[in-house]
């Protein structure tokens, strides 16, 4: 093992442990993690402590083993079209792990458009398979840029359902509805409050809560002892180094 | 003896009219009927309604100012995120648009598949697409459980094309690469529908190339078949070929400036299906 693998644990690191936290106890359900470091972490989970995970190739195909990050999958073990995708959301045999363009204090996020939806700003993506997926499947968001532009005080398109939202649309919205994890690249947070709004549940190690606070754009529920992100184990830098992503595209999603 | 359907790319457009909502297969930038998309940039009409998970295909048609409306959950070139005509085309709201859910749109052309006026799903409830589609109503189950559902309204279509691996002359299709994505379901969504295809060949070949399960189109629900080699370019159609990712990121680069999209056109889309893809070989060769 040469220097560089064992030296300090980088922010992106945490990140990914994190995000692979975020599927602890899943079981043998669909991981869909939404960009390098959620995919990361779902490859880290599936090597670990969530061995039954499904994982796809982003297309169409069930892969049976964990390649790295960039490189293609030597064993095949099934097919998931986009409309079995579909009820393998909607049958919530699966947690997604999307990205947000905004996300407010009770978990609604916007990957739509910036601005107002009948002429936008700035138009994004649209509103994608999020509505469907905070209603059917747990859903958690990661965030590579902690910003008050991103956690803002009211997103300007509700695409995917936040905890009051849900509740106000009623039984139907809230049934199967679960926001589990936000995940940034300053802290974890859940909805684990009396409320339903969001809370930080970790620090990556190095920040701070009024670090976090000063760049979110509504109050965070701050508990008094806030905890560290866990210490990835050294079996675990070990995989996220040499086998997942040895190419390290974690670094380009999360700044050092 | 079944019909024989095949025709050109421009026969096709010649059954198409002006204000016609027409939905197009394929997702994002994968297996979309781009030689017919282009044929129909030929051609006058326009005033259309699109249904699309959208791609270029979309992207295209809105450069052409071709949509009054179009109906998506997205629009996206895949490898480049934000599809840059489409981006430019709201934001001057050059047109109208249904935003839906990925699943609520593929409950709406189920529903126009088996004729029925809506499907109740859980999706949308809560976002802000009900605000933006004020027409989306909801309906409660009668049964003991109550619950209030989305009813999804039926997305029927005046025509669908669609772009498939192989089909022969009656219009029995085959896809042969890993997602049939909806294709089956906008061509029976549809009064017509019109299958592009890499070959057509004789029916009795087509399971020689793949199994009974890869025949995804049946030509009850196809009124023409046209042959386009390459037809799908520059989105992928595999295992034919994949997406032509060079060509794409010129697309997405020329789309993003007027004077290059001039350039881009006249190099292009100024001629027939033949001069593209003469166009094209060049444009590779230059990249080798």
């Amino acid at each position: 093992m040469n220097a560089k693998d064992t030296s300090g644990v980088t922010r992106a690191e945490y990140c990914v442990v994190a995000c692979a936290e975020a599927w602890r106890g899943d079981g043998e359900i669909l991981a869909s993690p939404m960009g390098t470091v959620p995919a990361i972490g779902a490859r880290l989970a599936k090597l670990t402590f969530s061995p039954d995970l499904l994982l796809t190739d982003g297309e169409a195909m069930l892969i049976g083993d964990v390649p790295a990050i960039g490189g293609a999958s030597e064993l095949i073990e099934g097919w998931l079209p986009y409309r079995q995708h579909l009820a393998m959301v909607t049958g919530g045999k699966r947690h997604v792990m999307m990205g947000a363009s905004q996300v407010d204090r009770f978990g609604n996020q916007n990957i739509s458009c910036i601005g107002d939806w009948e002429q936008p700003k700035r138009q994004l993506l649209g509103s994608r398979g999020a509505p469907v997926n905070t209603l059917n499947n747990p859903t958690s968001y990661w965030v590579p840029r902690h910003s008050s532009r991103v956690f803002i005080a009211r997103v300007d398109m509700v695409s995917g359902v936040g905890y009051d939202r849900a509740a106000a649309a009623g039984k139907t919205a809230t049934r199967f509805h679960e926001i589990r994890r936000v995940v940034s690249d300053l802290a974890v947070f859940d909805f684990d409050t009396p409320d339903r709004s969001m809370r930080i549940r970790s620090l990556h190690p190095g920040v701070t809560a009024e670090q976090v606070q000063n760049a979110t754009g509504f109050p965070l529920v701050i508990p008094a002892d806030v905890p560290f992100t866990r210490e990835p184990t050294d079996a675990e830098l070990r995989l996220i180094r040499e086998v997942i992503d040895p190419r390290g595209l974690r670094d380009r999603e999360v700044r050092a | 003896m079944s019909t024989d359907k095949t025709m050109t790319a421009d026969q096709v457009v010649g059954r198409l009219g002006s204000g016609m909502t027409l939905g197009i297969g394929g997702w994002g930038s994968r297996r979309k009927p781009m030689a017919l998309i282009r044929a129909l940039l030929r051609s006058d009409v326009t005033d259309l309604t699109v249904v699309s998970y959208g791609g270029p295909d979309v992207g295209l048609l809105a450069a052409a100012g071709k949509i009054r409306k179009l109906v998506a959950a997205f629009t996206t070139l895949d490898s480049i995120p934000l599809e840059p005509h489409f981006r430019a085309a709201r934001e001057s709201a050059a047109f109208e648009m249904t935003e839906l859910d990925e699943a609520m749109f593929m409950w709406g052309l189920t529903a126009a598949v088996h004729r029925l006026p809506f499907m109740p799903i859980r999706a949308g409830l809560g976002s802000d697409l009900m605000r933006v589609n004020p027409g989306l109503r909801t309906v409660v189950s009668p049964y003991e459980d109550g619950e209030e559902l989305v009813a999804v309204p039926a997305l029927r279509l005046d025509a669908a094309l669609v772009h498939l691996n192989r089909a022969d002359a009656f219009g029995n299709g085959q896809y042969l690469g890993p997602d049939p994505y909806f294709d089956d379901l906008f061509c029976e969504a549809a009064d017509t529908a019109y299958v592009s295809c890499e070959r057509i060949v004789d029916s009795a070949e087509l399971l020689q190339a793949g199994a009974p399960q890869t025949l995804l189109v049946k030509r009850h629900s196809v009124t023409g078949v046209v042959e386009t080699p390459n037809g799908a370019h520059f989105t992928s159609c595999a295992p034919d070929y994949d997406r032509d990712e060079a060509f794409q990121s010129a697309y997405a680069k020329a789309a993003a400036d007027p004077a290059a999209w001039r350039e881009f056109t006249d190099r292009f889309l100024s001629g027939d299906e033949d001069t593209y893809q003469a166009a094209v070989a060049a444009f590779a060769k230059e990249g080798a």
